[in-house]
């Protein structure tokens, strides 16, 4: 078990910067999940910690010890790769026991180890076939298996389920959770699923274009954005922002709608805002949840449903902007019709205009 | 009038019929069919004397041929494994070489754009006692001050045959070789980093095993082509000296030409081509089942 420090690790490739001074700590046997969109660097990232690609500057520590030029047998690492990345000329029994035997440890040793690793993974039938007779998910599970035989400090994991159908996806993912709490190792888990974060995240580190956006616990990062980036990346259906102005110590949007100010903020008159709010978060009225005591309420005109079960989903414009409300005990809603929203002001949030940050309640 | 009416597929396989016949199977009949009998050349009306299977007898019971035989394969067995090898490590290191790659890659390909007889010419001289460039090399260098003669003894001249023939043909391995490295997924050379191997441990568990579909590939095309050498060793030592590098092809054509004996260079020549047959069908056996382990095709 180990603890994991970044401290302004930069990656280039060529001239080209690829990730800008990143700085993280990962405490031990900790779950931490590095989320963002397509080429955003996580996976150059991740490969920096795991020693496959060099590092440009900074430092990587694992467990105290500044791993730099160190070679990945020398970090006591594994990885999971998105294209499980499996030996296809050895059995499932001699991938999963290939790190020890390289390490030149003795076959009733290795025999144990694997014998309890397919154990653990429901891999035990499959020991002696080929990954080409293997479905994408039993490849995943030896991928996995690998991993967690030799025991390393830090797990590493990139993209590991993004290849397998969803409901397979769900189902691996409560394994992931599963192995960790039995192995409770340190694990760095990449993904650009915010699903998938959110649900086996200690720890959410949101990364957009070589930057870290913010890191906290999952009901953190959902509950108080940093900025508009992460308030619209964390969360489903993505949090609703729409352009404000300060008027008369009211919201005004751009069509003249006025809100009350959600409260604790503190605004100067013709300041210009962004104003968010989530989909839970804005409901027709005889729909809604029990809220609390702040309340505005908007009419619009739902343009789209989609009926998801306990709740449907209604898309509306406001202002020029498409909004996406919530409506619990759904009843049938036709196109066009219009309705009365009720905004819980207590949840909205409000970000600078201009830079996206978050304003100070 | 009625016209002889073929069946249409009849008629359109008639010309691809008529051509392989010419190429392929009247020059083949009639020499399985001189096998049969005591054909010479000087003498074309032995044609039809036959002998019945008098010349395969004979060969089977001559030591010259079945020296000559022998040599083929040590030829084989020697000369295969050595361009695997040599031709590996060549590729391993262009592999590595991050620019000029596309230059060197085609430097590789040299040897194999001469002419072999040319090839032979060249090491006649390279190798030649007296004027050669190795023995005035060693002399000038005065690691040796007799003239070593290297085509003239037995054993030198074997060895000096199998050098051109290295020379001109590793490259075949080289270039495939490299070709299987470019095909190697980097995925599992990944995995094995991580998995604790060293470079060698990598190379020997992963690289070696994607390695070796392509290697046998080359194995099988060299095992047809070394199986019927002929050329090099015609012009290095014509066979000599005193048959001591005689191959089987040097020792068929020589029967066949010189000696005129054309029945009896037939049927040796037709145990011969079950020598490469074997080869050939060997290493294609190695190839299905190196792919096979990778989980490559049928
Ligand atoms: N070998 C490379 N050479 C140049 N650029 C690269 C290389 N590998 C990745 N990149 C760039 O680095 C950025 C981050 O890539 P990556 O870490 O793979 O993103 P992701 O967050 O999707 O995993 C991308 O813009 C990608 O184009
Ligand atoms: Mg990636």
């Amino acid at each position: 078990m180990a603890n994991v420090t970044l401290r302004n690790v930069v990656k280039k490739y060529g001239v080209l910067e690829v990730v800008h001074s990143i700085n993280l700590e990962i405490a031990d046997s900790e779950f931490v999940v590095l989320v963002g969109p397509s080429g955003c660097g996580k996976s150059t990232t991740l490969r920096m910690v795991a020693g496959l690609e060099a590092i440009s500057g900074g430092e990587v520590q694992i467990g105290g010890r500044v791993v730099n030029d160190l070679p990945p047998r020398e970090r006591n690492i594994s990885m999971v790769f998105q294209n499980y990345a499996l030996y296809p000329h050895m059995t499932v029994r001699e991938n999963l026991g290939f790190s020890l035997k390289v390490a030149k440890q003795a076959q009733p040793v290795i025999d144990d180890a694997v014998d309890k690793a397919a154990e653990i993974l429901s891999l035990t039938p499959l020991l002696d076939r080929k990954p080409g007779a293997l479905s994408g998910g039993q490849r995943q599970r030896v991928a996995m298996g690998r991993a967690i035989v030799r025991h390393p400090e830090v797990f590493l994991f990139d993209e590991p389920l993004s290849n397998l159908d969803a409901k397979l996806r769900t189902q691996m993912r409560v394994e992931i959770k599963k192995l960790h709490q039995k192995l409770k190792s340190t694990i760095i888990y990449v993904t650009h699923d915010q699903v998938e974060a959110m649900t086996l995240a200690d720890r959410i580190v949101i990364m957009r274009d070589g930057h870290i956006e913010q890191v906290g616990t999952p009901l953190e990062v959902f509950e108080n954005p940093l900025n508009t980036f992460v308030a619209t990346f964390i969360g489903s259906p993505p949090m609703n922002l729409l352009d404000a102005v300060v008027k008369d110590g009211k919201l005004a949007f751009s069509d003249g709608t006025l809100i009350a100010i959600p409260p604790g903020y503190s605004l100067a008159e013709g300041q210009p805002v962004t104003f968010g709010v989530r989909a839970d978060n804005i409901m027709p009225v005889g729909h809604a949840l029990p809220h609390g005591e702040h309340m505005a309420e908007v009419e619009m005109e739902v343009n789209l449903t989609e009926p998801l079960g306990t709740e449907t989903l209604l898309f509306s414009v406001l202002a020029g902007k498409e909004v996406q409300a919530k409506m619990f005990n759904p009843r049938p809603v036709q196109t066009g019709e219009r309705m009365t929203f009720q905004i819980m002001l207590d949840k909205c949030h409000l970000f600078d205009a201009e830079t996206g940050a978050a304003l100070k309640r | 009038m009625k016209r002889l009416k073929l069946p249409p597929w009849l008629v359109l396989l008639l010309p691809a019929i008529i051509i392989l016949s010419a190429v392929v199977l009247i020059p083949l009949v009639f020499s399985l069919y001189s096998s049969f009998t005591s054909y010479r050349l000087t003498r074309p009306d032995s044609i039809f004397n036959w002998v019945g299977l008098f010349n395969y007898e004979k060969a089977v019971t001559d030591v010259k041929f079945w020296a000559a035989f022998g040599r083929t394969v040590l030829l084989l067995a020697v000369a295969l494994n050595l361009e695997m090898l040599l031709g590996l490590g060549l590729a391993l290191m262009v592999s590595k070489v991050t620019s000029g790659q596309r230059l060197l890659r085609t430097m590789m390909m040299f040897p194999m754009m001469f002419s072999p007889i040319l090839v032979g010419f060249q090491f006649k001289f390279i190798f030649n006692d007296n004027v050669g460039l190795v023995n005035n090399a060693l002399q000038s260098l005065g690691i040796t001050d007799q003239a070593i003669p290297w085509l003239v003894d037995g054993n030198l001249a074997m060895f000096s045959i199998i050098f051109a023939e290295v020379w001109t043909a590793t490259s075949v391995f080289g270039i495939l070789i490299l070709a299987g490295l470019y095909a190697i997924p980097r995925d599992p050379l990944e995995a094995a980093k991580v998995d604790g191997c060293t470079s060698l441990q990598s190379f020997r568990y992963v690289t070696l095993p994607f390695l070796m579909p392509f290697i046998y590939i080359a194995m099988a095309i060299r095992s047809l082509d070394v199986a019927r050498a002929y050329d090099i060793v015609q012009i290095m030592t014509n066979g000599g000296p005193a048959r001591r590098t005689e191959l089987l092809w040097t020792l068929i054509g020589r029967t066949g030409y010189v000696d005129a004996r054309m029945g009896y260079a037939n049927a040796m020549g037709y145990i011969s081509i079950f020598l490469a047959i074997f080869f050939t069908v060997y290493f294609f056996k190695k190839l299905t089942q190196s792919r096979r382990e990778l989980g490559m095709g049928a």
